[in-house]
């Protein structure tokens, strides 16, 4: 076990210069990402153009693994459609659980960054916060659009970081 | 005896040296393990203390030979079973300076003390009585109060600290008032290390006639306790931060308080007679023991006690003040470093965080390097808040840390600075 594995260069860069860090305003959907467990906190707010992501920012405070694993997401998830995004969570979930030798993912660019995380089961909540807070915004914004209002409701919504 | 001169004249180094902690150390079979290949540096007592072999070995014994259930059975298994469970009683009733064994409750920890006394003496408040904590409270010290407000329609009040995380005694005192009816608070505070004036807090709160319920989590193992030279009325804690087994713990009250107030859970072992016409309580202390007990665990808290004894409290004491100035020194050197309380008393506990490396990273790498401290928010969010911190790392220190382990952990907290600067 190599601390290097889960602290690599592009975590460490990322927490420092997290990328779209900020706040949408005004924007279609958003949603608070907290971990109780160990008080990290972020909010992320999107624009939308049908179901495709047409920006994102995200801020809050958290441990570099949280940072620097929203700010990867937003830049990875900037002009996906919902589709698209299910499917890179299922790949980058699939990479933060996997057994400790089990190969490197592929297909993940830069997100592969964030597989050392396998090691450090304790942290897998953290690199997951952001991807929750995500969807969140992203179910909110299907709730809010199937109701009165047409999805103009962009008080963001809690979500918790379970696994 | 009278000590030479020279003993008496001697700076707490020489007192320290005394001290054989690789002796004790050698008692605690965790402690030879190691962590990815590392020595372990154990350093989160605090949050649960290591056992010592004389409590694995005294639960061991009991398993093999003496267990079946208590105060029931006439045949001599169960006999045995409850003389060492009353036993156990008896020795952490010697252990606090009680009165009588009858003021000592088993429950499941500190947690669950502080819930009895919150649900059972607690439903004589109504609308206008007050409780009192401190800011520093842990949650198991504010939650069960919140509850009772919520029940009763008391008021819940919060006496400030300041930015040492030192309490304010004198709000503390203003806060207290004819309707306070009781004051709850911890004795040593698990995030900040702060040593309350128990005292003069509880001849403050007798001065308005409040009752008053110390949370001794944190103080119990680090000094000597007597509880009736205290003068609280409740005093609580957890065998697990005692070197002992989890699960078991202690509520200690006022006999003539304790007879008062209605039981809290129902069933078993608490009651005299049970009919449909209704039912007669148990004597004290069963009364509030409803169910089968922990029996084992109480027995190795037992071990725990007695075992601690053989060295000496007073001598732990000495040696982990010893250890908290030296490693407060040398976290003082770590660049970008921040104390989270630094009060004139402390026990063997410091918080804190290191500028640029979030508690979260810190406590990975510091695992990565065999030092196993605590990063969170230590069950005392309001404290988090108050100094303006999501969590901090907290190292904390019982009667086997050494100075290897202070060692290790600077060395780490070197390379945490290195791997994030
Ligand atoms: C000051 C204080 N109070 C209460 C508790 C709760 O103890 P337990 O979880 O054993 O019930 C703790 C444990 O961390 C503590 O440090």
């Amino acid at each position: 076990m190599d601390l290097k594995d889960l602290y690599r260069d592009v975590i460490l860069d990322h927490n420092k210069r997290p990328r779209n860090f900020g706040r949408l305003d005004p924007c279609d959907t958003a949603a608070d990402g907290y971990n109780p467990l160990c008080g990290d906190q972020l909010t992320v707010t999107l624009r939308l153009e049908g179901d495709r992501v047409e920006d994102i920012r995200f801020e809050g405070r958290g441990c570099a693994i949280s940072t620097a694993s929203a700010s990867l997401m937003t830049e990875a998830v900037k002009g996906m459609d919902e589709a698209a995004i299910q499917a890179l969570y299922g790949r980058v979930h699939e990479a933060l659980t996997a057994a400790a030798d089990a190969p490197p993912p592929e297909g993940l660019g830069k997100l592969a960054a964030l597989a050392g995380v396998r090691e450090f089961p304790a942290r897998v909540k953290c690199a997951s916060l952001s991807w929750h807070t995500l969807n969140a915004a992203l179910a909110h914004r299907a709730q809010n659009a199937a109701g009165p209002g047409g999805g103009l409701d962009p008080t963001p919504i809690a979500a918790v970081s379970t696994e | 005896m009278t000590p030479p001169a020279s003993a008496l004249a001697s700076p707490p180094a020489a007192a320290h040296a005394a001290y054989d902690v690789a002796r004790v150390r050698s008692q605690f079979p965790v402690l030879a393990t190691t962590v990815r290949g590392k020595r372990l540096a154990f350093l989160d007592t605090a949050a649960s203390a290591q056992r010592p072999l004389a409590v694995i070995e005294a639960v061991d014994h009991y398993e093999r030979t003496s267990h079946a259930n208590v105060h029931r059975g006439v045949y001599q298994l169960s006999q045995k079973a409850t003389d060492a469970f009353e036993g156990a009683r008896e020795k952490l009733r010697r252990f606090i300076g009680a009165a009588s064994s009858r003021e000592l409750i088993f429950t499941r920890g500190t947690t669950e003390s502080i819930n009895l006394v919150a649900q059972s003496w607690g439903q004589r408040l109504g609308p206008g009585d007050e409780i009192l904590i401190t800011w520093m409270e842990h949650h198991a010290n504010i939650v069960p109060w919140q509850m009772l407000c919520a029940r009763t329609g008391a008021t819940l009040k919060v006496a400030p600290i300041d930015r040492r995380g030192e309490l304010d005694l004198e709000a503390f005192r203003a806060l207290l008032t004819p309707r306070t009816r009781i004051a709850s608070f911890i004795q040593i505070s698990n995030a900040l290390g702060t040593v309350l004036p128990v005292r003069e807090m509880i001849a403050a709160a007798k001065a308005v006639g409040a009752l008053t319920l110390v949370d001794g989590a944190q103080a119990i193992s680090h000094q000597r306790i007597d509880v009736q030279s205290l003068g609280c009325d409740f005093y609580v804690f957890s065998g697990h931060k005692l070197y002992g087994p989890t699960g078991i713990g202690v509520l200690w009250g006022r006999e003539a308080l304790l007879r008062e107030m209605p039981p809290w859970q129902g069933g078993g072992d608490m009651i005299r007679t049970v009919s449909f016409s209704g039912s007669t309580w148990n004597e004290l202390p069963w009364k509030f023991e409803a169910g089968t007990p922990n029996i084992s665990g109480a027995i190795g808290l037992g071990a725990a006690v007695d075992w601690l004894e053989t060295i000496g409290i007073d001598a732990v004491q000495a040696h982990e003040q010893s250890l908290l100035t030296q490693a407060t020194a040398a976290l003082r050197e770590i660049p970008g470093m921040r104390l989270i309380g630094e009060a004139a008393d402390k026990g063997p506990v410091i918080s804190f965080v290191l500028e640029g490396v979030h508690p979260h990273d810190l406590g990975t790498i510091l695992d990565a390097e065999g030092v196993a401290v605590r990063a969170g928010h230590h069950c005392a969010m309001p404290v988090m808040e108050f100094f303006d911190v999501p969590a901090t790392a907290r190292a904390s220190f019982g009667c086997y840390s050494d100075e290897a382990d202070i060692a290790q952990l600077v060395a780490a907290l070197r390379h945490a600075h290195e791997v994030f600067n």
